[in-house]
């Protein structure tokens, strides 16, 4: 509960930030909200040497309408994420599974771009930005450079981030008044899901990703084949652990997991087409 | 709802505000941590990581250099610091085996977290990095994990003794040789279930806090300490290091909860005590929230094997129980003895005949040692009768509640000599059933889950209702001697009248957030006829309060709160004399009522309080002979335990395609006699059900087969909060003791007595008609979906 010792430094700037984590190497980290890397660091499962503060890089906390799409930029709060009437608007789906990480504690601290970065594939806004299709940008020494979410996650808590680029905005398109859910199981509120579900529909297109079922967030590709072949609900919602690799841990097994899955895919189906 | 009394006119009864909470909520409350002790050294433990292991070496090398760590040390560097091991105070049969436990281990680690190796720093963050630099070697041993396992004797863990086997503990009542099987052999109806009850971790909000201060000079030494028994604390610690008692202090500043978990004599006290006496400074131990997981004892942890026979109505004919419990690695404090405090409870609140078979026995196990945990033992027993109750409505196809009206013992047959001998002293059962069926609307719900629960339904309901009686008020002395107990059970109190008429009390009970301030004031207010704020309460200070026997047991009200009513009575007597002497009356002939005494028919010829209590004082003008002052002391052990009761009724709904388990309702009727304050009765039941809920929906310490502990954080540790847990509708009936003045009983434990069983009867009523007869705990969703899977396959072959 007390972490190793590290240095401290506060970044003004996405610049300075990815200077000074270029400058320290890499046992050096990007500290945003905290809220995935203090409690690592408390039980000394991390040991950073120096903690690069991105908190206060206030010109990256913001919701925009960008036309196809609604840009975010990193260090913006879950609760401002939950509580954007743009959001609320074009990307519903994110807004409302914003509103179930964690608890209020953790949705004002915990930022867009540290849960996006930190790569869980318990975390809900991981799987629910996959399911949307949506971009993220990073920024190195060299510049800027797009990643596809479905391009991003690459194992348990690794990302196609290197060492030196910074996370700076997250793009998500616009839902075009396209049915969602949301799933999340737990067993108490303010915890991770056991199985989480972001789903949206429209017409025969479709977006389903699963949160916990695998060392990724991952995106159900075969619901969303066969739902465009005009398969039932039912039927499709079958195929929700397809691509999936759950893991075993105190609250469940595997098969568990692929029962959950497979139960809340169709609920989430079963929603977003009413 | 909450069943609004109205309100009485006198203070007992009122619902005042508890005068903790303004400093509790507002930061101005000092607990141990907060004390600003210069120059205190802090303490680190260096704690196995094994479940089972010998210690082949100890490198304290690197940890040494560490800056500003002054010294560390090695189990055997500190051997000579102990007059004698770790105290359990016990001992529950005369060849009951305890092994050696001393506050650093030397030979042997026995579970994940016992303390190898500690380190004393200047700063809590040096000691902590210098912790994790000492090179323990170990060779790793088998762990014993499971109780039958242990009972084997496959691994031996402390092989001095031999076995694992701690203890053999029996209890059978029969009215004649032989009744037992008789009675099984006859019955019309017989249930034999098994129960598990998981290992359960207190999670104090304030996890445990150590501050030793050394007067090098004089020899004194002041402990402050996050405990719930600073007077068993300190003979302990007295004992245990060879400190003359006199020499000792304990201080209990604000303790954040205990639920038992603080009534024990732990490592880090002694550690704290020992080595401020060797360094000459004080010594410091802050346990963080990961060692209160490993290294704070852990509650329940036992099998439990309950046989009922029953005639062909259903009444009990014989109640058979074999227990195996779980001691853990050593024997803390009072660890035998928990179980056995539910030895008499397994025929719970039914008129049984003289035939009775309890056995226990205990086993060593390389975990974290057991101890009392809210309920201690009593929760254990309540649990398995009142699931078997429902096992037997279950095989006979009645309705639980009618089985349970069919054996409640009546109101007349109170007070009631139970089988064990015990005396129950006053109660109601079918008053408090009837009532919490209304409030449940438990025929409702019977109607709405015969429409609700068909077959291929997707939310099922359930109803499960659980009926106990607490024994509280521990305890009378003479039962404790009968069971072993190293002490009494009485409780002292000192009640002294100031000068201004404004009022001291000193109590022996040890309040750690329950509101005896609050509580005792208005005891005395309502005896003394003065305003509750006049009242101050001084406690948990050795100093201040030498005397006393702790908070712990639901104990305080009937114990502490009647000791401090009799010597109101006491002092009252006292100012009676000097009143009728300045009033040139017949002692006979006054009365004293609000405060004042006055001649019976005359109540012109009056004297208040507060011109007796400057009498007293002055003592210009006292009877002859008679002491100045006006202050009493009584110590009194209560003649009997007292028997709090009541109904609790759970509704739930199930998800049957998840497993998921959401709690629609719950009822808890009690009945803890008089109440002193029904808002504090409400909030030890708010809490106390909630704490049976988390056991029966939530809580798991688990343990993988290498004795590691895969629940070591809050994370997985699943406490419930506020928005996990339902509104509770609560009700009570109200049916004083006659055992002692005040007719108060005791409610710390029952909510966490009655909740368990009524959430899992209620939750297998949810899935009787899928074939489910039983559900572990906790009832986590992953377990009632394998539950429905096991049955509903079984059912399909
Ligand atoms: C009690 C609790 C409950 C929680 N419950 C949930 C939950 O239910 N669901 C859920 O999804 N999450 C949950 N979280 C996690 C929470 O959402 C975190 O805040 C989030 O995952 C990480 O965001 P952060 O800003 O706190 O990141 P930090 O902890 O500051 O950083 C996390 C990692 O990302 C890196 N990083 C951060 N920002 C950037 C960036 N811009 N570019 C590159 N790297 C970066 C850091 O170096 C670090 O390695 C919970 C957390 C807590 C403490």
């Amino acid at each position: 509960m007390i972490p190793a010792a590290f240095d401290y430094v506060r970044a003004g700037s996405a610049e300075e930030a990815i200077a000074l984590i270029g400058e320290h190497g890499e046992d050096a980290k990007f500290l945003a909200g905290g809220h995935s890397l203090l409690p690592l660091m408390k039980l000394r499962l991390a040991q950073p040497s120096v903690l690069v503060d991105i908190g206060r890089v206030e010109d990256l906390s913001y919701i925009r309408d960008a036309g196809d799409h609604i840009a975010i930029g990193a260090l913006t709060r879950h609760m401002d994420v939950e509580k954007s009437p743009l959001l609320a608007e074009h990307v519903p789906l994110l807004a409302h599974a914003a509103g179930h990480v964690g608890d209020p504690q953790v949705r004002h601290r915990g930022t867009m771009g540290g849960t996006i970065a930190h790569a869980d594939p318990a975390s809900d806004l991981p799987a629910t930005t996959l399911a949307l299709g949506a971009t993220y940008v990073a920024q190195g020494p060299n510049g800027t450079r797009e990643i596809a979410a479905a391009d991003f996650y690459q194992g348990f808590l690794e990302s196609a981030l290197a060492a030196d680029e910074m996370l700076t905005e997250i793009r998500v398109p616009k839902m075009g008044g396209a049915g969602w859910s949301f799933q999340k199981f737990n067993r108490r509120a303010q915890d991770w899901a056991i199985v989480g579900v972001a789903a949206w529909r429209r017409n025969g297109d479709s977006g389903v990703a699963l949160v916990n079922m695998g060392s990724t967030p991952i995106l159900a590709t075969s619901v969303s084949g066969a739902l465009a072949q005009g398969a039932s609900v039912s039927d499709a919602a079958q195929l929700a652990a397809e691509e999936a690799e759950p893991q075993s841990d105190l609250n469940a097994s595997p098969e568990y997991r692929v029962h959950l899955a497979k139960v809340l895919v169709r609920r989430a189906l079963e929603q977003a087409s009413a | 709802m909450t069943d609004l009394q109205e309100r009485p006119a006198g203070v007992l009864g009122s619902r005042l505000l508890r005068r903790e909470d303004p400093a509790l909520l507002t930061g101005e409350a000092k607990y141990t941590n907060d004390l600003n002790v210069p120059g205190a050294l802090h303490l680190a433990m260096v704690r196995s990581p094994y479940a089972h292991a010998r210690i082949t070496s100890v490198d304290l090398s690197a940890a040494l250099a560490v800056p500003g760590v002054v010294a560390a040390y090695s189990g055997a560097d500190l051997a000579g610091l102990w007059a004698g091991p770790m105290p359990c105070a016990w001992p529950v049969t005369e060849d009951m085996k305890n092994p050696p436990h001393y506050p650093v281990a030397t030979g042997t680690a026995c579970y994940v977290g016992d303390g190898v190796a500690c380190v004393l720093a200047t700063s809590a963050t040096a000691a902590r990095d210098a912790a994790e630099l000492v090179d323990v070697q170990y060779e790793p041993m088998e762990a014993v994990v499971d109780l039958e396992d242990a009972l084997s004797d496959r691994v031996v863990i402390h092989t001095d003794l031999g076995t694992n086997k701690s203890y053999q503990w029996d209890l059978k009542i029969e009215g004649e040789p032989g009744q037992v099987d008789a009675a099984f052999a006859a019955a019309a109806y017989t249930v034999k279930e098994r129960y598990v009850q998981q290992r359960l971790i207190p999670v104090a909000m304030e996890p445990r806090a150590v501050c030793a201060v050394p007067q090098p000079f004089g020899g004194d030494m002041t402990l402050y300490s996050a405990t719930q028994v600073p007077h068993i604390l300190k003979v302990m610690t007295a004992l245990t290091l060879g400190i003359p008692e006199h020499q000792m202090r304990v201080v209990a500043p604000s303790v954040g909860g205990g639920f038992g978990s603080k009534l024990n004599v732990y490592a880090e006290e002694l550690l704290c005590v020992a080595l401020a006496r060797k360094h000459g400074a004080p010594v410091r131990w802050n346990e963080t929230r990961s060692e209160n997981h490993l290294a704070t004892i852990q509650g329940r942890g036992q099998i439990q094997h309950i046989e009922l026979a029953a005639d062909a109505d259903g009444k009990l004919t014989a109640v058979r129980v074999r227990l195996l419990a779980d001691m853990g690695a050593y024997l803390q404090l009072v660890t035998p003895g928990i179980p056995l405090l539910g030895a008499f409870l397994y025929a719970g609140v039914y008129d049984l005949p003289l035939a009775y078979d309890f056995s226990c026995t205990s086993v060593f196990t390389t975990l974290t040692p057991t101890d009392a945990y809210r309920g201690a033992g009593r929760p254990e027993a309540t649990y398995a009768i009142e699931r078997a109750m429902d096992a037997l409505a279950d095989t006979m196809g009645i309705d639980p509640m009618e089985l349970r009206r069919r054996n409640f013992i009546r109101k007349e047959q109170f007070p009631y000599t139970a089988m064990t001998g015990l005396v129950y002293d006053s109660g109601d059962h079918d008053a408090a059933a009837t009532k919490a069926a209304e409030l449940a609307d438990y025929d409702g719900v019977r109607a709405r889950q015969a429409a609700q629960n068909v077959p291929g339904a997707k939310k099922v309901i359930g109803i499960g209702q659980a009926s106990y009686f607490e024994m509280c008020g521990l305890a009378p002395s003479r039962v404790l001697a009968s069971l072993n107990y190293s002490a009494g059970g009485w409780e002292a109190a000192t009640v002294r009248v100031l000068p201004t008429n404004k009022i001291q009390v000193v109590t022996g009970t040890a309040p750690h957030g329950q509101g005896h301030e609050t509580a005792w004031s208005m005891i005395v207010a309502e005896k003394m006829g003065v305003a509750p704020e006049d009242v101050d309460v001084l406690h948990s200070d050795t100093a201040i309060a030498p005397l006393g026997l702790d908070t712990y047991g639901s104990r305080s009200l009937p114990v502490g709160g009647v000791a401090i009513a009799m010597a109101c009575d006491k002092v009252i007597d006292k100012a009676k004399k000097i009143a009728a002497h300045q009033l040139e009356a017949d002692e006979a002939d006054l009365e004293f009522a609000g405060g004042t005494f006055s001649v019976k028919g005359t109540p012109d010829r009056a004297l208040p309080l507060a011109a007796i209590a400057f009498e007293a004082f002055t003592a210009h003008n006292l009877p002859d002979g008679m002491e100045p002052n006006l202050e009493a002391h009584t110590t009194y052990d209560p003649p009997n335990f007292s028997w709090p009761f009541g109904t609790h009724i759970c509704t739930v709904e199930v998800d049957t395609e998840t497993g998921q388990v959401d709690v629609l309702q719950y009822v808890a009727v009690d009945d803890c006699g008089v109440q002193v304050n029904p808002l504090i009765v409400e909030g030890q039941v708010h809490g106390g059900v909630i704490q049976g809920l988390a056991q029966a929906l939530f809580e798991e310490a688990v343990y993988d087969d290498d004795g590691n502990l895969k629940s070591g954080t809050l994370a997985e540790y699943l406490v419930p909060a506020a928005s996990d847990v339902p509104s509770l509708t609560l009700g009570h009936t109200v049916t004083p003791s006659p055992t002692n003045q005040l007719g108060v009983k005791g409610i710390g434990e029952a909510g966490t007595i009655g909740a368990a069983p009524a959430v899992i009867n209620a939750v297998v009523d949810a899935l009787s008609h899928l074939g489910v007869r039983d559900m572990p705990m906790p009832a986590s969703p992953q377990n009632v979906w394998a539950a429905i899977n096991a049955a509903t396959q079984g059912a399909s072959k």
